[in-house]
Parts: structure tokens; C-alpha cells; sequence
């Protein structure tokens, strides 16, 4: 196991030994200590090894991760996981603004809530939150599929694509063009199978399933007057 | 982009170290706003009515200025010169007379009340904490804030904390949009913002509820109606605390709270050096929603 503590190590020479790591390292369990709400701690890595952050993170933790597991012992600042390709984040805490924006692949797992603009112009990300969410979660979300275990702020899935949203509590409100679907065997599988990988205990029965009304996917002549 | 810090103390044996604390929360949000830095602090030594000033040329406005006050106010005054600013006691109830003395010569004033005292300055956070002594401070609670400047020039006038209230400050992350017509209706009513600044219109608003009878709680529920913009705002009273931030939320805020104090940062990085901060309740205010403390 190999021990970083940013209290003596520079970030940029952190980040550095993490991105040098080969597809087929021995070196494959790091854990970094002091991290103290630091900046951009564990971004851009692409190496099936296992990272653990002891303590809480500042903006863009974990951000572009490829293959990595990386895990945050205490809670993540805005924009952790932030166009993950693929590999897993797990945060023991809370997530601040905009967890798993744009993110294109991988698994996300919040385990406490997540603030506004979660999963805002996801594109191939699944993220799962055993807490709540904040407003505007799911913005313009294009594909992947968001987990939520507790109750989803105001204008959920605003402008949204094609990402499944699945909340087992209160939805505050809906965003523009978002609604709830009828929940089939399919996604049943889905949810089971996330839920599973993200340790959460609960019942796929108890969700509702949210998706695009695709009203917005093309000019309608009667909105006319509206532009 | 701006740095909010706050710490408002609950066990009265950390009040020696309130500016000790505050200056490390202070200079650890410098790349959040390098141009100036400010700092209110409440002291515990508020028996006496106390005006902050400040001068380009402190050595010259400076010299015997406390002579020339209490001639003009008949009464006794005294002075304690930090660099370029002197925070001067008066005589009860001549508040007034010592600000249009001031405005007279000149002499810009950065905050009056029983408690509070106001230093802020452009440069960087540790050099503003330095010049001002910052962390041989003492008192209950106190206010910092690091400037990254948007909406108005990098002068000391348009550094954080705005103080237009006895013992009332505010410090702002944000830019608001409706400032030139909430100017013009606060200065209808008689708290007219002395210069160009956003934060400032904000900081007389909360002022004008206050003298109209609301609490701090409802004065900071005002700012949700009839503000317009981006903002979290931090607020100091006499004996109260408090935070609020926009509906949109997208400016950072994150607090710290254990059974010794409550603790505000834009970042969780200004919190983490906080004594018992690995087991203290830490939260991110929620959007639209007031929180505020008093003792």
C-alpha cells in the first residue's frame, strides 16, 4: 500500500504518481492522507488501482477518472467526479454542487446527500445517491442512469435527454419536459443491478421512474409566438 | 469569486483566540480573492461608543486627531492607531456629531458601535492580517472576507466588510443586478450606501429592516424578495450571526458547527484546521433558507 500525505507532498506530485500508474501496476492501493478540502485531489487518473482519500475534499475531486476506484472518507466539494469516464467514486459524506456533471461513464455513489445540479448534463454516468438532492439535479442530463434514495429538490430533470432518474421519495418539482414513466421490467433490472453495486439497501418496487416528455426535442410550430 | 469566513464563538474560553482562528480561515481562502481583505470583529469590551476610521495618511490625519475630536465633541476621547486605520471611543450619544467631523476632514469611517471593529485594506489577506495585528484580536465572533473584485474598483472603500449600521456588517460572495434601484429607494428613506458598490446597497438594506423593527432573521428573509442576483451573504451583529444565500445557489458556502462554535467558509478548507472540526456538524446551507444565531 502506498501512503501520500499532503500535508508534506505537493498536489501536482500526488496527482503525478497517481496519473504514472500502468494498466497492470503492482502498486494498486493508495491512500491519501491531510487531504483537507484540497482542490482537484485524484483527477485525470487511468489505472484500475484503488485510491482512498482520508478525510473531505475541495472542488474537482476525482475529476476525468478512467478505470480508478476512488474513495472519499468524509464529504466532496463542488464538481467531484466531474466527465468521469469510467471507474467507481464512492463519498462517505455529502457532495457539494454539480457531483458527476457531465460525467460519460462509470459509477458514482454518494452515501450521504447531494446538493443542487447533481448529475447536470450527465451523458453516460451512473450515480447513486442514498441521501437527497438538490435543485435543478439532472439539467439537460443526456444518458446514464441517477439514483436518488431520498427526496430530489426543485425542477428535477429540466431539459432533459434521455437519462433515466429513478427517486424512491418526494419529488419537490419536475422540471420543463420532465415526467414520470411507468417503471417496466427492464428498468426494474437496471435499478436492481445499480443498487446492488452501490450498497444501498432498499426495494427497486419503492421508486418512481422519471424521464423526458421529448416535447423539447423539436420546434413546435404553436410555440412560435414564443420566440 | 469571493472568500466568506465566520466564527461565532459559543464557549467563552476561545474568545483570546477568535483572531488567532479567524486569520488562518482568512489567509487559507486568499486564492478565493487576493485584491483586499477585511475583517469585523466583535470584542468583549463594549461599554464605551467606538468609531472605526481610516486614512491614506494615517501619520499625518492621524496626529492629534483625538485632541481635536473631543475639543469639537466636548467630551472625552481616545485613540488606538493600527496602520492605517484608528479606532477612536467617544462620549454616549455623539455618534453623529464625530461622523460629519470626520466627513469634514476627510476621514473615512469603516464602522461604528459598541463591539464591532473594522479593518479592511487591498493586498493580500496575510499582509492585511499582518499590518492590522489581526490575530492578537479577542472577542465573541467576528467576520472576514477575501475580495476578488467584480462590480466596483480595488479600493479600501470597496473592500468587505460594509458596515452602515451601529455594529452591523455584511460581507458578500456575488454581484447583485437590482443595486442602482434598491440604491434609490434606501437612500428615499434615509440610508443613502456611500459608494458605487453592490455589496454596500445590500448592507444598507439590511440596516433599513433592522431600524424598521425586524430581526436578523427576518432582515436576512428580506434579502430573498428584494434582491436580485447572486449572493451569500454573511451578516454580524451586536450578539448575532448569520447566513443566507440565493435561490440558485451557486455560490460556495459550507458550515461547521460543535458544541464550542458555529463556523462559516466558502470552502471546507478554511473549516479544517478548526479545533474539533473531525467531529463536528458540517453542512452546506441550503438555498433560500436563512440560518442565524444569537446569543
Amino acid at each position: 500500500m502506498q501512503t501520500i500525505d499532503l500535508a508534506k507532498t505537493p498536489l501536482r506530485e500526488l496527482n503525478q504518481a497517481l496519473q504514472a500508474q500502468a494498466e497492470q501496476t503492482n502498486q494498486t492501493e493508495w491512500v491519501i492522507e491531510n487531504p483537507k478540502g484540497g482542490h482537484a485531489i485524484a483527477v485525470g487518473l487511468d489505472a484500475p488501482i484503488e485510491v482512498t482519500v482520508k478525510g473531505s475534499t475541495g472542488y474537482y475531486c476525482a475529476g476525468m477518472n478512467q478505470q480508478a476506484t476512488i474513495k472519499v472518507t468524509g464529504s466532496a466539494g463542488p464538481g467531484v467526479a466531474e466527465n468521469m469516464m469510467s471507474g467507481t467514486v464512492i463519498i462517505d459524506g455529502d457532495a457539494s454542487q454539480y457531483a458527476g456533471a457531465t460525467g460519460q461513464g462509470g459509477l458514482l455513489v454518494i452515501k450521504g446527500n447531494a446538493s443542487s445540479r447533481c448529475g447536470i448534463s450527465m451523458k453516460g454516468i451512473d450515480i447513486v445517491v442514498h441521501g437527497n438532492i438538490g435543485h435543478m439535479s439532472a439539467f439537460m442530463a443526456q444518458s446514464g442512469n441517477l439514483v436518488v434514495l431520498g427526496d430530489a429538490g426543485d425542477a428535477l430533470g429540466d431539459s432533459l435527454y434521455e437519462a433515466r432518474l429513478f427517486v424512491r421519495g418526494k419529488v419537490k418539482s419536475l422540471g420543463a419536459d420532465c415526467i414520470e414513466k411507468e417503471m417496466r421490467p427492464e428498468h426494474v433490472e437496471i435499478l436492481k443491478d445499480l443498487l446492488e453495486r452501490a450498497g444501498a439497501d432498499a426495494d427497486p418496487s419503492e421508486f418512481k421512474r422519471y424521464g423526458s416528455a421529448r416535447k423539447l426535442y423539436n420546434f413546435h410550430v404553436d410555440h412560435a409566438g414564443a420566440y | 469569486m469571493c472568500g466568506i469566513v465566520g466564527l461565532f464563538l459559543k464557549n467563552d474560553a476561545l474568545h483570546p483566540k477568535l483572531g488567532d482562528l479567524l486569520t488562518d480561515m482568512l489567509i487559507t481562502m486568499t486564492d478565493r480573492g487576493p485584491d483586499s481583505a477585511g475583517i469585523a470583529i466583535y470584542g468583549d469590551d463594549s461599554n464605551k461608543l467606538k468609531i472605526t476610521v481610516q486614512s491614506d495618511t494615517p501619520d499625518e490625519t492621524f496626529h492629534g486627531l483625538d485632541t481635536a475630536l473631543s475639543l469639537a465633541l466636548d467630551g472625552p476621547v481616545t485613540m488606538r492607531v493600527i496602520d492605517t486605520h484608528a479606532v477612536l471611543t467617544l462620549p454616549e450619544g455623539t455618534e453623529a456629531q464625530a461622523r460629519a467631523f470626520m466627513a469634514e476632514k476627510g476621514i473615512r469611517v469603516m464602522g461604528a458601535g459598541h463591539s464591532m471593529e473594522i479593518y479592511k485594506e487591498v493586498g493580500l489577506p496575510k499582509d492585511v492580517a499582518e499590518r492590522f495585528h489581526l490575530r492578537d484580536m479577542a472577542g465573541s465572533h467576528g467576520i472576514g472576507h477575501t475580495r476578488m473584485a467584480t462590480e466596483s474598483a480595488v479600493t479600501t472603500l470597496g473592500a468587505h466588510p460594509f458596515s452602515t449600521g451601529d455594529d452591523q456588517c455584511l460581507v458578500h460572495n456575488g454581484s447583485l443586478s437590482n443595486h442602482n434601484q434598491m440604491r434609490r429607494i434606501l437612500t428615499e428613506k434615509g440610508f443613502k450606501p456611500q459608494t458605487q458598490n453592490d455589496t454596500e446597497v445590500a448592507a444598507c438594506y439590511i440596516s433599513s429592516r433592522l431600524a424598521e423593527g425586524a430581526n436578523l432573521g427576518e432582515a436576512l428573509e428580506g434579502t430573498l424578495d428584494d434582491l436580485d442576483g447572486f449572493f451569500t451573504f454573511v451578516v454580524g451583529t451586536k450578539n448575532g450571526f448569520g447566513v443566507v444565500r440565493d435561490p440558485i445557489a451557486c455560490k460556495p458556502a459550507v458550515m461547521a458547527e460543535t458544541d464550542d462554535y458555529v463556523a462559516f467558509g466558502s470552502e471546507y478548507r478554511a473549516l479544517a484546521n478548526l479545533p474539533g472540526i473531525e467531529t463536528a456538524r458540517v453542512w452546506e446551507p441550503e438555498p433560500a433558507t436563512v440560518y442565524f444565531w444569537e446569543r
